[in-house]
């Protein structure tokens, strides 16, 4: 099992759930979060006085699949998140040790 | 026959005045919201309380001493019921001679209730004004005793100098001596509250952080633009009454008309501010500036304030786009100067309130510059003086500024325990 850890455009969210689930992602969580990376925020104006955004909000999107759907996840969030301009944000790898469903007490891949 | 026409024509104006003091009345929403949302999100809660609370105040001195100040109506309004009448029976009677004493087409003969009604939310408006210049760091309660001295005494004293006719302690007269024309309040009201809000201002001293220690200045963005642009909308719905009730009658042709003009040019002069705030802005920025805009619609407002019955629709849009660019460069200006004012009231009410004074002669016959500079700096000087006192009075007795770390939590906190957006701070029983 691994977890993917994207973070991505926020307009980009429904397009990267559409792919994830069409590769056959059970599902997803997602969380609003703000950072910097390379592009290192930007300038807005307010009447006549410029100030520096340092930190612009994205998207966080955490998977956890199974083995065999890793690279599909990987290239379909990469696929669909993708504008070409700066900022469209990173994807990371993990591996998960053991995964539990609530309800059932399933676990390993059947809990997923 | 007569006297049924008398009856509807007293009936016809007291109605009119009453709708439109109660738009002057929803100005006071319309500071609200513009305030609300040009101040940020951690300071909602008490500027929202400042604006309901110095309405109720502004009408409760105005009633108690402040009508009797400027128009010699009675402390605590004690006889207005009766109109003018020496008792019940005689109402009728006695306000039928009045009509027919002034004619038909002769001044408007009200009921004295609509009057001090429509007077009383224009006290408010002077101190809703005061309201935004001071925002995100003043005590909520030095405020109110503030409001309290200034609605019941300083604005009507100047008050009673103009639109009260009396003369300034004896001196001079500024309607027989000097033909000074503020029709419905550019000076009296506008650029009174811009001179009792910087002499706060002055005392209060700017948001920590907005100016930093080699002259920059530092943006603080107002939390809501939307009710930012809500409250600028009310503000200009409102001022349909601030300037088309100070017509006084609708009851005959030429009245009517007048009225209709008056609405006329307030728009047009609010539409010419817009439009001339946002070139500029853009001219000076690159950007939009949507605040800037909204600013303008205001300033243009403040100009054409002192004569909306006089200009050609062409000239009062000219009059209110000049507003418009004069409001831009003197929030630009104050900033410079380190005078903080986060909603730019000193600049849309004052600045340009000043500018509507001079702007009269320009199409009002028989007034001269001369004669508005004096009534101008009787008004700024006496409102800027006397709130000046006022303002250091209470800053000795209780401090007029929160603390530095009660200005970093925001006075929602420290002043009201309340927060505007609860929900965000996930607390039991917010849904969360």
């Amino acid at each position: 099992m691994k977890l993917i850890m994207a973070i991505i455009k926020p307009f980009k969210l429904d397009d990267v759930r559409e792919a994830l689930s069409e590769i056959g992602v059970q599902g997803i969580t997602v969380t609003e979060v703000k950072g910097f990376g390379r592009q290192k925020g930007h300038t807005e104006l307010y009447r006549g006085a410029e100030y520096v955004v340092d930190f612009l909000p994205k998207v966080k999107i955490e998977a956890v699949v199974g083995d065999d759907l890793v690279d599909q996840v990987i290239e379909g969030i990469q696929k669909s998140a993708h504008s070409g301009k700066i900022g469209d944000g990173k994807i990371f790898v993990s591996t998960i040790e053991q995964a539990v469903r609530i309800r059932t007490g399933e676990s390993g891949d059947e809990a997923l | 026959m007569e006297g049924q026409i008398f009856q509807l024509q007293y009936a016809m104006d007291t109605f009119y005045f009453l709708v439109m003091g109660a738009l002057v009345m929803w100005m006071a929403a319309g500071f609200a919201m513009l305030e609300a949302g040009l101040v940020r999100s951690k300071n909602t809660t008490e500027i929202l309380t400042k604006n309901v609370v110095l309405y109720a105040i502004a009408c409760t001195a105005y009633m108690v001493v402040g009508y009797h100040i400027m128009y010699d109506g009675g402390y605590f309004l004690k006889d207005i019921a009766l109109d003018g009448a020496a008792s019940a029976e005689a109402l009728t009677a006695t306000v039928l001679a009045e009509s027919a004493k002034a004619g038909f087409d002769g001044g408007a003969v009200y009921s004295n209730a609509s009057d001090f009604f429509f007077q009383v939310v224009f006290v408010a408006t002077a101190m809703s004004i005061v309201s935004g210049a001071v925002a995100e760091r003043m005590k909520l309660w030095a405020f109110m005793l503030f409001a309290v001295v200034m609605t019941a005494f300083i604005y009507p004293m100047e008050g009673s100098w103009t639109w009260g006719a009396k003369s300034v302690f004896g001196m001079y007269s500024l309607a027989d001596d000097f033909a000074f024309k503020d029709f419905a309040g550019s000076g009296i009201v506008h650029v009174a509250g811009a001179a009792a809000a910087l002499a706060g201002v002055l005392l209060l001293g700017a948001r920590k952080g907005k100016y930093g220690p080699n002259g920059e200045v530092n943006a603080i963005p107002g939390a809501n633009l939307p009710l930012a642009t809500l409250g600028t909308f009310i503000l200009w719905m409102g001022w349909f009454g601030f300037n088309g009730g100070s017509v006084l009658k609708l009851g005959d042709i030429a009245n009517s008309n007048l009225v209709a003009m008056v609405f006329l040019n307030t728009n047009a002069a609010a539409a010419g501010g817009v439009i001339a705030a946002l070139i500029i802005a853009r001219l000076l920025f690159g950007k939009a500036d949507l605040t800037m805009a909204l600013n303008g619609a205001l300033a243009g407002l403040v100009a054409i304030t002192a004569s909306p019955d006089t200009p050609t629709p062409l000239v009062a849009t000219l009059i209110g786009a000049a507003g418009g660019v004069l409001v831009v460069f003197s929030i630009l200006t104050l900033d410079k100067m380190k005078i903080d004012d986060p909603v730019g009231a000193i600049s849309v009410h004052g600045v340009v309130g000043m500018w509507g004074l001079m702007a009269v002669p320009l199409s009002a016959p028989g007034t001269s510059f001369g004669g508005q500079f004096v009534g101008l700096l009787t008004i700024f000087a006496w409102v800027f003086v006397a709130s000046l006192i006022t303002w250091y009075v209470i800053k000795m007795i209780m401090g007029i500024r929160v603390s530095e770390e009660e200005e970093f939590e925001g006075t929602d906190l420290s002043e009201c325990g309340m927060e505007a957006y609860p929900e965000f701070t996930g607390s039991r029983g917010s849904g969360m």
